[in-house]
């Protein structure tokens, strides 16, 4: 994620003009009516922490079950960070075993998707897996270079999975949600802990594939993942398409986030706005072309942005071009600037003083 | 105290379906969001809101008071609607009479003090000064002022006051006004002067705080003070102060600050969707509210949430509320349009000479032409100025495709 990681984790990365990214996979628990949901946090978690400082957004301040955050701590037993995926849910282990709830869905907080966990889980129950992973076909197979590779039989079972190839063989990918039964996963992961090991993907799904029933759900709705610039920047401007809007924006059930109050956005005049979102406390008086806009921006005369993405809070000063950026979030741009992103999407972080007294 | 069961029937069919402070401001808000965001930023956490009017809007938008923060354990917002007993039971038939009636509710948080507004006006007020005013001046009762130019004050309760700011007259709408100091309808009353005036005063048909409970206060030598308030503040009473009020909001500063940080004006939102420009579209000096699509042109409006404007339509100085849906190629001027408005394609409105509305020429004036709330306008009709229209409308309304200036239209 270059720059845009320094400021905080990838689940608190911004989206489509108002979410958070950690936004889908909360939104899609609340709306499969999972009541109990732990977040794992650890790096640079202070945005994640500011977004999650309530958990009424996501309907989740129930009597029964609640919103949980970990932290990595230190006991009597143990003083390491999260060494890896596994490890955070076995340092967390007490709260797994006390819940009484008979399965766990589980998910990363960088996807932009809208699911029905249930669907999974009947699938699950279905087919008398060990696991599900949720995959999905991916169109370009150099895109699967990144994720988890599966390859399935025609039952649906996986037989083959690799992290991270170098070359792609295959074009269906793990989208990083997992079904498993509680007691399942406990076992597990007190197995794979007592071993030195630590991760979920390579020590649990990997090293169990033969011995398991691991199952792959196919799922062919709208889902990205944000883990690098270019996904980033191309996801936000996936919200320019009408159908994809009126999928996360109209149609039930909502994705929820934590409401700022913001007042509507202002236009003053010469502003000149052309195939772009523009969110709620913005204030504008340029012009700005394909480009997405977050919350409470204000934009200068004159200017002109771009193909980019404007996070939040940001100033921009007059006579200003901005042309493939991102923009990063409290950035404060400076009369008469030129920023252009040339071959790749540039990513732009100004710290000038916004008022000067 | 809230006061939030009016009708505010100069609003016209924008109060057909919810009481006036249910009704849109801004794009995005409710009138009673202002009061009640002044509240919760006053440090007021204890507010009960007395509705009678066609209360299901305002209940389902107040809610547990969340977006207020006035969900609390201790506290929070009640909605008090007029409800049976025994005997004696009746509507909220005056102001006070209304607060008489929950007397109860608020002998239940053993308060010091009572503030009592109404839901009805656009401001941005600290209640804690004015209490502060209250206390140190050893008041009885506080009456929020604000001075009005001296032509206007005969349309006021005026106060008159000494160098003190202690009331020794006040004057309902006089004809020569003594003073220009205009009530807004906002009291700080001791409590136990608040319980004795409204117990004594109880069998009083129509009790009303202005009427009855001001004078009988004044009467029985409890000192009154007047609390000078200098910011903006909007009756928002009529039609065309509405429109004026929601056009002021689009100035380049404007003189009511939706913007500022430090006194924000909460309301009921579960999602805040981006909005939307299409490449062709156009927009200048207007306020627009989340999820709105825009695809033709918008000048010097207020767009609410969830509008739909399509391509080659132009909107000017209108007032489109939430989720209000428009065709292509339309052109409207000074149009208020509720909510859940449906307009076709090719629909002109706002057209033609300036003729007095038949119905209620004091309501529908000044140009404008209202659209109650989930209306529907076919395709290609043309309709005149001060036209309103109310209900499911198709082309047999229209004689020859169009409906002339001053038209009441109202269909089931």
């Amino acid at each position: 994620m270059r720059e845009l990681s320094q400021k905080r984790a990838v689940c608190a990365m911004p989206i489509a003009g108002f979410y958070r990214s950690i936004d889908f996979a909360l939104s899609n628990m609340s709306n499969s009516h999972i009541q109990t949901v732990a977040v794992f946090t650890q790096y640079h978690a202070g945005s994640l922490n500011e977004h999650l400082s309530s958990s009424k957004w996501w309907d989740f301040g129930r009597k029964q079950g609640g919103l949980y955050t970990f932290t990595p701590t230190i006991t009597a037993e143990n003083g390491f960070w999260y060494r890896g995926t596994a490890d955070a849910i076995a340092q967390n282990l007490r709260f797994l075993k006390e819940c009484h709830e008979p399965y766990v869905i589980i998910a990363s907080g960088d996807g932009v998707y809208k699911m029905d966990y249930n669907k999974v889980l009947d699938y699950h129950i279905d087919k008398g897996a060990d696991i599900t992973v949720v995959c999905k076909e991916v169109p370009d197979i150099h895109d699967a270079e990144r994720f988890g590779t599966v390859r399935m039989n025609e039952e649906g079972r996986i037989e083959e999975f690799e992290e991270k190839p170098l070359v792609a063989r295959l074009q269906t990918i793990s989208c990083g949600i997992y079904v498993i039964r509680r007691r399942q996963l406990i076992e597990l992961i007190e197995a794979c802990d007592a071993e030195g090991r630590y991760d979920f993907v390579r020590d649990i799904l990997i090293r169990y594939r033969g011995t398991k029933k691991i199952y792959g759900y196919k799922f062919d709705g709208y889902w990205r993942n944000i883990a690098s610039v270019e996904d980033y920047f191309s996801t936000n401007m996936d919200f320019l398409d009408p159908e994809i809007r009126r999928y996360f924006f109209r149609t039930y059930p909502d994705v929820y986030t934590k409401v700022e109050d913001q007042p509507p956005a202002k236009y003053n005049l010469g502003v000149r706005v052309a195939n772009s979102l523009v969110s709620s406390g913005c204030i504008l008086n340029g012009a700005v072309e394909d480009s997405v806009i977050f919350k409470g921006t204000f934009v200068g005369n004159n200017c002109y942005i771009k193909n980019s993405i404007l996070l939040n809070d940001i100033y921009v000063g007059d006579n200003t071009y901005i042309e493939n950026c991102i923009v990063e979030s409290h950035s404060t741009i400076q009369t008469n600037s030129y920023f252009k992103g040339e071959g790749e999407v540039r990513i732009v972080v100004e710290n000038n003083e916004r008022f000067v007294l | 105290m809230l006061l939030a069961g009016g009708q505010g029937s100069r609003l016209g069919v924008l109060t057909a379906r919810m009481a006036k402070p249910a009704v849109s401001f801004g794009g995005k808000y409710r009138i009673i969001d202002f009061p009640l965001s002044n509240c919760i930023n006053s440090g007021i956490d204890t507010v009960g809101v007395l509705t009678q009017y066609q209360p299901l809007r305002l209940n389902s938008h107040i809610g547990i008071g969340i977006p207020w923060d006035l969900d609390r354990n201790v506290g929070g917002v009640s909605v008090l609607p007029p409800y049976e007993r025994m005997t004696h039971t009746e509507w909220y038939t005056g102001t006070a009479n209304a607060i008489y009636q929950n007397m109860e509710y608020m002998e239940s948080f053993h308060p010091d003090y009572v503030l009592i507004l109404s839901g009805d006006h656009i401001y941005k007020m600290d209640y804690e000064q004015m209490l502060s005013f209250h206390k140190q001046e050893g008041a009885d009762v506080t009456i929020a002022v604000m001075p009005v130019p001296h032509e206007e004050a005969r349309r006021f309760g005026i106060m008159i006051t000494d160098e003190t700011e202690r009331i020794v007259d006040f004057e309902e709408k006089p004809e020569n006004p003594r003073s220009n100091l205009a009530s807004m309808g906002i009291y700080i009353f001791s409590w136990e002067v608040l319980k004795k005036a409204l117990t004594v005063n109880a069998d009083q048909p129509g009790l009303d705080f202005g009427k009855h409970i001001i004078p009988w206060c004044r009467d029985n030598g409890n000192p009154l003070y007047a609390w000078r308030f200098e910011g903006y503040w909007k009756d928002v009473g009529t039609l065309t102060s509405y429109w004026e009020a929601n056009m002021e909001l689009i100035d380049i500063v404007p003189e009511f600050n939706l913007y500022e940080e430090y006194w924000k004006i909460y309301t009921k939102n579960q999602t805040e969707p981006p909005q939307y420009f299409g490449r062709d579209s156009h927009v200048e000096r207007s306020i627009i509210g989340e999820g709105a699509e825009i695809y033709g042109s918008v000048e010097n409006s207020v767009i609410g949430c969830g509008v739909m404007i399509g391509a080659g339509t132009s909107v000017r100085n209108s007032i489109l509320m939430n989720d209000t849906v428009i065709g292509e190629n339309c052109v409207l001027d000074k149009v208020i349009s509720a909510e859940g408005v449906r307009i076709g394609n090719g629909v002109v409105m706002g057209v033609g000479e300036d003729r007095e509305n038949e119905s209620d020429p004091h309501i529908y004036r000044d140009g404008l032409v209202t659209l109650g709330e989930g209306s529907v306008i076919p395709d290609g009709v043309r309709i005149g100025k001060n036209v309103m229209i109310f209900g499911k409308t198709d082309l047999s309304d229209y004689p020859g495709g169009s409906l002339a200036g001053g038209r009441t239209l109202t269909k089931p």
